[in-house]
């Protein structure tokens, strides 16, 4: 069931687009809707390799 | 002019040098040939993996797409992407590695124990992939007439590039897909990256007043619009994409030759950084908006090309089609690749099943040629109707989902009637829509935007996994109650 509930977090996310989709500010030269895109790779990437890191850990741990 | 002509010539020759050269004294039995016997690393496998996103749709769709779209075009580097495959194919890989599979027909078939299921799903394969494999022939057509300035006509450079793919596939398997994968990444990086900073810098001083004179010159066209390519259709289309990336035979029988699951986690994790490459593409679209004006349709596409020719030497130019011709090559390769496996082990077998592997090998093989010269002969004569089938094809593979994921599950709910039924209904609206020229507007007149604008592949995969989980509570049971009548009844 959690992992249910964990599905909900792309509520947010989604309703956040209304809020970001704009020009302004300016964020390292681009529009801040285009940054906003780049910044979930690198957001994405960091997490990824969090949970990779994570899991690593626990499988030793076995 | 010539210089750009004599680069091309000499990358396509060192491609096909590496191709075949990657073979190595290997005997090409099947598993070797097709999954390089699950025996490849962290590196070659990011170049793989990598190697499936920069395609020919990259290097002119995208940006020709942000000249076409504008804003909306930042659905290419959607964040989700390699979330999925991140917690999908570790399981898949184990699974295919304890149970032998190479292709994705395999998992399938093996997974809800139906050699029916696995036929369709190798049918649903084979029917996505030739589109796609016509549409890099297409781009490769229009890549190398373009970067040689029209001295290479477009029919003669389709015969040579698969030509090319044909030997170094027939010889190398995936061993050859890799070896050339890994020029192609350097060569496409260095070409975009360089073009995305130095276009901007060139024609307005830098990439912030680039945006700035787009934003004024073309109020808007920078946002994601209130209806059409509106916020609802830009989830979800990277939905569809997230979720039916690996659905992608060749990218799914790729990622089994990993020699390990924890090379796949690395990988998928660091991919997300990987796909910045594709926001300097759409500066090279953006920058071409103001100045290469009144481009249509899809001369679109040419976007690139023709502001790298307004602004870059010759030479340059021939670099720009040589990482062009690659990035159709490769994927080309893995395609037909995946096209003969299935063919022959997943329909071919099936039909005749006392098939011994030696002879189902040289079958495979042979088949690579057979395929190129079908999907060259679509390029030249398909048309209008190949480009339907691509938009198809899409949502066609997005099908496989549901009953992959339900399968990954410790307790799978579903049949393999269900997932069958399910399947053929995601698949049936999908036809319909695109053959009858609807969409979810014309449908639905009266529906709120919201809903008018979903990518169809959405809308399909939700009825498909409705369907699925319905049946599968009917047929299950019957199943159940056939096989244990007394437990059952206990259970009851």
């Amino acid at each position: 069931m959690k992992k249910w509930i964990a599905l909900l977090t792309i509520l947010p996310a989604i309703g956040s687009l209304t809020v970001v989709n704009r020009i302004e500010p300016y964020v390292f030269g681009l529009p801040f809707i285009v940054f906003w895109s780049t910044l979930w790779l690198i957001l994405t990437s960091v997490c990824l390799i969090t949970c990779n890191f994570i899991y690593d850990r626990k499988e030793q741990n076995k | 002019m010539n210089s750009s002509i004599i680069i091309i010539s000499l990358t396509l020759i060192f491609a096909i040098y590496l191709g075949v050269r990657a073979k190595k004294g290997r005997e090409m039995k099947l598993e070797q040939w097709a999954v390089a016997e699950r025996n490849f690393g962290s590196i070659i496998m990011f170049v793989l993996m990598a190697g499936e996103m920069f395609s020919t749709f990259v290097f002119l769709g995208a940006s020709g797409g942000a000249y076409r779209m504008g804003g909306p075009t930042i659905y290419v580097f959607c964040a989700l992407t390699y979330v999925i495959p991140f917690w999908i194919l570790p399981p898949i890989w184990r699974y295919a590695k304890e149970h032998n599979l190479i292709t994705q027909s395999d998992f399938f078939a093996k997974k809800y124990n139906s050699q029916g299921l696995g036929l369709l799903v190798a049918a649903i394969g084979v029917i996505s992939i030739i589109p796609y494999i016509v549409l890099q022939l297409k781009g490769f057509q229009i890549i190398v007439s373009e970067a040689s300035y029209g001295m290479i006509p477009p029919k003669i450079a389709v015969w040579i590039g698969l030509i090319a793919v044909t030997i170094f596939v027939y010889i190398s398997g995936i061993h050859g897909s890799a070896w050339t994968a890994v020029l192609k990444d350097i060569l496409m990086i260095t070409v975009i990256l360089f073009m995305g900073f130095y276009l901007p810098q060139h024609y307005y001083g830098g990439i912030k007043p680039m945006f700035e004179a787009l934003d004024k010159a073309k109020p808007g066209f920078l946002l994601i619009p209130d209806k059409g390519l509106s916020i609802s259709w830009y989830v979800s289309i990277c939905m569809t994409i997230a979720l039916g990336q690996y659905m992608w035979p060749h990218c799914f029988g790729a990622s089994l030759s990993s020699k390990n699951e924890t090379a796949l986690r690395k990988n998928t994790a660091i991919l997300p950084l990987y796909q910045i490459v594709l926001v300097f593409i759409l500066f090279i679209g953006f920058t071409a908006v103001l100045q290469i004006p009144n481009l249509q349709g899809t001369a679109t596409d040419l976007a690139l090309f023709k502001i790298a020719k307004a602004s870059l030497p010759p030479w340059f130019v021939g670099v720009i089609g040589a990482a062009g011709l690659l990035a159709a090559l490769i994927p080309c390769s893995l395609l037909i690749l995946t096209a003969a496996t299935l063919l022959s082990k997943n329909i071919y077998k099936q039909i005749k099943p006392d098939t011994p592997d030696k002879k189902l090998a040289k079958i495979t093989r042979t088949l690579v040629p057979i395929i190129a010269i079908v999907s060259l002969i679509f390029t030249f004569y398909g048309g209008n109707t190949m480009v339907a089938l691509l938009t198809m094809a899409y949502s066609f593979v997005l099908q496989l989902f549901p009953p992959l994921a339900f399968s990954l599950m410790r307790k799978n709910p579903v049949s393999k009637i269900g997932a069958s039924i399910g399947m053929i209904a995601g698949v049936s609206i999908v036809a319909y829509q695109t053959l009858a020229g609807t969409t979810m507007a014309t449908m639905f007149p009266r529906a709120p935007h919201l809903i008018q604008d979903l990518d169809i592949g959405v809308v399909a995969i939700t009825v498909n996994t409705i369907v699925m989980l319905a049946v599968s509570l009917f047929t299950k049971k019957a199943v159940a109650v056939q096989k244990e009548p007394i437990s059952q009844t206990g259970n009851l």
